[in-house]
């Protein structure tokens, strides 16, 4: 079992955190995982990726994931402007941070599973940083990663009061996700 | 020296030498001239003392009297140069 | 046993893991993808974690040259540094080297300018090959943390005596989290005592390090580097044992053969790309393709006989590398070639220079190089692998 994930954003909307909670949280469950950026361009606004392997075994590659079974895209205004669906699989899914998903424009075989992002993190959280939201919603989309390990690993990561409220956004967009699954 | 793995007569690990060891070069066979230290209109400043650039001009301010080391004077001529009030002289080395 | 894996950052993996090795001096300056190793060995020292001295810099000669007072006065030291820092690094190395200090540094492999690069290869790295120092490549983060214990253990027993430098590709190492086992204090401890100078500075027993030798001695003193660093090979692979002992995991060693035994073709590469290449393999071998992989753990000193050992039985032998020498052609192609010449084999050895910059060679492109030299290809020149002729202007400008 290797799933391969790829994430969009932009620089400082907390891309490569969100690998690295989504990583770090697979591993709590058992999984072997992998999490990186695409190396070079962190800056602030400028089109990122981040990348997150999980599998049952040890993972050697460390090529770019060109072919990913799952899309995480943190801002709709990159479509049309990056090729976000470049490579993805035939039965992928794509967790796209919109309100708007008749906007997007999804090839045959691929799955749009749209997520209010940044109303949900500002709700939570007061601020327009979706990442910990999309990671909960493709959780609960998924189920490839427990409510409880992102909760604990976003803990970990922010500590105290934005730990918290990270993990509260977290858990409203998990189990969103998980009804409409 | 106390470490027994430095020597002069080897190389040591790291080419790591005892102190002094350039002592036993005797750069004053150098010489073609030599300083002549008059001891006349010296003033004490020590010009020729802080130019030498081999360290070995010696002597006391306040007795405003200098000398050279003749064992490693190379004859530069740089604090006869450098003497303010003239009191150095270069001659000719004769051996 | 205390010890478990976390998910962490690769450079974060390998600052815990120098920390454990009790540094007593550490200096460095910071440059990508290097910088949060020092960053966070800072903090490790801040925070009252790690009894130490951390010597801000103003660049990488000066980390370079305390490191070398601070050996040379008893003190257990490290530096990291990345590509131009490494180059800024070199005169001094040289002199660490010949002074038989047991500096400790890593490098997070970068490109060097220019063209500026800050991504992954290993030119930096190749341009030091020279000058006295241990070379260690690590294929992910557990071995780059295990290799800096083994680094220290090596260059500071008394048979060696050198500096030694663990490698960890930039970016593809030091920016990816992966599982990682952060070696255990108790056990660190147990495996690398206090260091003990042999020679060191002390004010009240004077002494020269690194003293001017005129032509009648010169020789003899580079010669002693050379012979030191020859020495190192039987202490590394005898650090990597007691590694294995200690710590319970394999990390050293000179070579890592995979699927070599009965291989036809073997792929000789060091670094991080030895993962996608065992993939690759895999796959080939199920498809009955016998490839292999001989990577190479130590790159300096050059483990001759356990090269010979991995590739006397090859048909062919295709080398990945990641630099290569301008106008002449690779940097460890000839070497393998010599290792070979020398043993009287005539084994033909493709070298391929790929990845320069950090461009990203997918598992197609290594298929296709066991592809060619295993139908026999003869090649001859050094091949920089998919290079792009359409962005190659005229390469004698009319003026």
């Amino acid at each position: 079992m290797l799933k391969e994930i790829r994430i969009h954003g932009r620089g400082g909307q907390g891309s490569v955190t969100a690998a690295e909670v989504l990583a770090k949280a697979a591993f709590r469950d058992g999984i072997i995982s992998q999490a990186f950026p695409a190396f070079g361009s962190e800056r602030m606004g400028a089109p990122v990726q981040a990348f997150v392997r999980l599998s049952d075994k040890p993972i050697r590659t460390r090529a770019v994931i060109a072919e990913p079974d799952y899309l995480i895209v943190q801002d709709p205004t990159l479509f049309g402007q990056v090729d976000i669906f470049g490579g993805i699989k035939k039965g992928g899914m794509a967790v796209v941070n919109t309100e708007k998903p008749e906007d997007v424009d999804v090839p045959d075989g691929v799955t749009l599973r749209p997520v209010p992002g940044t109303k949900i993190a500002m709700e939570v959280i007061g601020r327009p940083i979706p990442n910990m939201v999309m990671v909960g919603a493709f959780a609960g989309m998924t189920g490839l990663v427990s409510l409880e390990s992102i909760q604990e690993a976003v803990k970990e990561r922010f500590g105290g009061k934005v730990g918290e409220m990270n993990a509260e956004a977290v858990a409203k967009a998990y189990n969103a996700a998980k009804q409409e699954k | 020296m106390a470490n027994k793995l430095l020597s002069t007569e080897k190389l040591s690990i790291g080419c790591v030498a005892p102190p002094g060891a350039s002592l036993v070069n005797k750069t004053g066979a150098w010489r073609t001239q030599r300083p002549v230290f008059k001891q006349k209109d010296c003033i004490g400043c020590r010009a020729c003392d802080l130019a030498c650039p081999e360290g070995c001009v010696f002597g006391d301010p306040k007795k405003k009297q200098f000398d050279f080391d003749p064992d490693y004077c190379k004859g530069c001529g740089i604090c006869a140069a450098e003497c303010p009030v003239d009191d150095i002289d270069m001659v000719m080395e004769e051996k | 046993m205390a010890e478990t894996q976390e998910i962490l950052e690769g450079a974060m993996a390998v600052a815990h893991a120098v920390a454990r090795c009790r540094p007593e001096v550490i200096a460095a300056y910071p440059i990508t993808p290097q910088t949060h190793i020092s960053e966070e060995l800072s903090q490790i020292v801040a925070d009252g974690d790690l009894d130490a001295e951390f010597v801000k810099v103003e660049s990488e000669f000066g980390a370079a040259s305390v490191v070398c007072g601070a050996s040379a006065a008893g003190a257990r030291t490290y530096t990291a540094t990345s590509s131009q820092g490494l180059l800024l690094m070199n005169e001094v190395l040289w002199n660490i080297a010949g002074m038989r200090l047991p500096v400790v540094l890593a490098c997070a492999n970068r490109s060097l300018s220019a063209p500026l690069s800050i991504w992954c290869d290993h030119q930096d790295a190749e341009a030091i090959r020279d000058c006295g120092v241990i070379q260690l490549y690590a294929e992910d983060n557990q071995e780059a943390c295990d290799q800096h214990l083994i680094a220290f253990k090596v260059a500071e027993d008394r048979r060696v005596l050198l500096p030694a430098m663990v490698n960890l590709d930039g970016f593809l190492l030091t920016h990816v989290f992966e599982p990682t086992i952060i070696p255990d204090q108790a056990l660190s401890d147990q495996y690398l005592p206090p260091y003990k100078a042999v020679l060191k500075l002390d004010i009240d027993d004077p002494a020269t390090f690194g003293a001017f030798t005129e032509p009648d001695k010169c020789m003899e003193g580079r010669w002693m580097v050379h012979d030191a660093c020859r020495r190192s090979l039987p202490v590394i692979e005898e650090a990597s044992a007691e590694f294995e002992k200690v710590f319970g995991r394999a990390s050293g060693g000179l070579l890592e053969n995979y699927k070599t035994d009965d291989a036809e073709t073997i792929l000789v590469a060091k670094g991080s790309i030895s993962g996608t290449i065992k993939d690759v393999i895999d796959e080939m071998r199920d498809e009955g393709t016998k490839v292999g992989l001989m990577r190479i753990k130590t790159y300096r000193p050059w483990p001759g006989e356990a090269v010979l050992a991995a590739l006397k039985g090859a048909k062919q032998v295709a080398v990945i590398e990641r630099g290569g020498s301008f106008g002449a052609g690779g940097i460890m192609t000839p070497e393998v070639k010599e290792t070979l010449y020398d043993a009287g084999l005539r084994i033909p050895v493709s070298g391929f220079c790929v990845q320069l910059g950090g461009r990203e060679v997918p598992p197609d492109g290594i298929r296709e190089i066991i592809d060619r030299v295993s139908s026999g290809e003869k090649q001859t020149a050094y091949e920089y692998f998919r290079l792009k002729q359409e962005l190659l202007p005229d390469l004698v400008p009319e003026v």
